[in-house]
């Protein structure tokens, strides 16, 4: 790592990253991660910005945007707020119109994604002149933090009649992938993390075509793509849940994933 | 063609198949053992599924990599991350 920080081997190369980040309220996070971003995309020496779409937090998150922009400079900090919370289809489409690099980074803001994985994406990327290159939490060193079964067991007595000790977060996962697996076919292992590059056009195209919403807006994403014959690349990530032993996959997302599921089976 | 065309044509495909076995449609006299075999197979092949499909999922389950280095690491970045940011000026 230490001679890639002096040599910086990419600083010839004319491909440019942008990073999409919606945000809501995350007046903690965004400084955490804009921090690591810059961190990383420094130390590989890739040229980059981010793009900060916050959708009208009332938190303030961008107060310290506008503070961070001071900070980094108006061309790695760019700000395209929107006035209220408008869905994340929508707040791609926003930002890769202000987008300039011919790279677009999609994850999100509140410190599951660690931009360390960043450089192994573009490398990934380079590699197989991918379309798009998706973190994988199911493969290699992949993983996640906080879903730990035997954790969770000692924790069980205390909620045991809740849905989430029954099914907690890594069976429903690990059985909601498997299942969409089955009928898909997707040619991906992970398909609602959301940790991903894309060529820009690519991005465009597929976002234009993507109707679902919420959770299952990821998992069109790349089933439209292997639809379409773009070539995927995967990297494995850890994910370290922001809200440990809280599944944000609760009973009213189940009925939407199976709803999101029987329509894609139906329709690509 | 659809996920779901495809789903239905190839389970046709294997209807099909079955029936011709089990009832011999097409009048191939083939040994009674076949249609004693193929008979009841639709059932074995549902159950084996659902077996290995339980048997993946819990695998996977067993085996999943929880990263707590990660989240280590990620709390010690936050630490100096603030610090370095404090620094910078930021006013949280």
């Amino acid at each position: 790592m230490a001679s890639r920080k002096t040599s910086h081997p990419n600083r010839d190369n004319e491909d440019k990253y942008s990073v999409l980040l919606p945000t809501y309220n995350e007046r903690e996070n965004l400084p955490l991660i804009v921090w690591l971003l810059v961190k990383y995309f420094g130390e590989s020496g890739y040229n980059y910005e981010i793009i900060v779409i916050d959708d009208g937090s009332p938190d303030g998150t961008l107060e310290i945007a506008e503070q961070l922009q001071k900070i980094y400079g108006e061309d790695k900090i760019l700000l395209r707020p929107r006035e209220k919370k408008l869905g994340l289809g929508t707040a791609y489409i926003h930002g890769i119109k202000h987008a300039t690099g011919n790279f677009i980074f999609i994850m999100d803001a509140d410190l599951s994604h660690h931009p360390k994985f960043i450089p192994e994406f573009i490398e990934k990327q380079k590699e197989g002149n991918y379309d798009l290159v998706s973190g994988t939490r199911y493969q290699g060193n992949g993983g996640v933090y906080g879903w730990d079964l035997r954790r969770k067991l000692i924790r069980l007595r205390f909620n045991f009649l809740l849905f989430s000790t029954v099914f907690p977060s890594l069976v429903r996962s690990r059985g909601a992938n498997f299942l969409t697996q089955v009928l898909l076919r997707p040619g991906a292992s992970d398909l609602t993390g959301s940790f991903r590059l894309y060529k820009k056009k690519v991005l465009e195209s597929l976002v234009e075509r993507c109707v679902s919403k919420g959770y299952v807006f990821q998992m069109e994403m790349i089933v439209r793509a292997r639809q379409l014959n773009y070539t995927i690349g995967e990297v494995p990530i850890s994910f370290v849940d922001r809200v440990y032993g809280e599944s944000k996959l609760g009973g009213n997302e189940i009925v939407s994933f199976v709803k999101g599921l029987l329509t894609l089976f139906a329709t690509t | 063609m659809t996920k779901l065309l495809e789903w239905l044509f190839g389970v046709s495909f294997v209807l099909v198949a079955w029936a011709v076995v089990s009832f011999d449609l097409l009048d191939l006299s083939l040994p009674q053992t076949y249609r004693e075999v193929a008979w009841p197979m639709p059932l074995y092949l549902l159950v084996s599924f659902g077996c290995y499909s339980l048997a993946t999922v819990g695998y996977r389950v067993a085996t999943f990599n929880d990263c707590e280095e990660a989240a280590k690491e990620l709390q010690e970045q936050i630490k100096e991350a603030k610090e370095d940011l404090r620094k910078k000026g930021l006013k949280m």
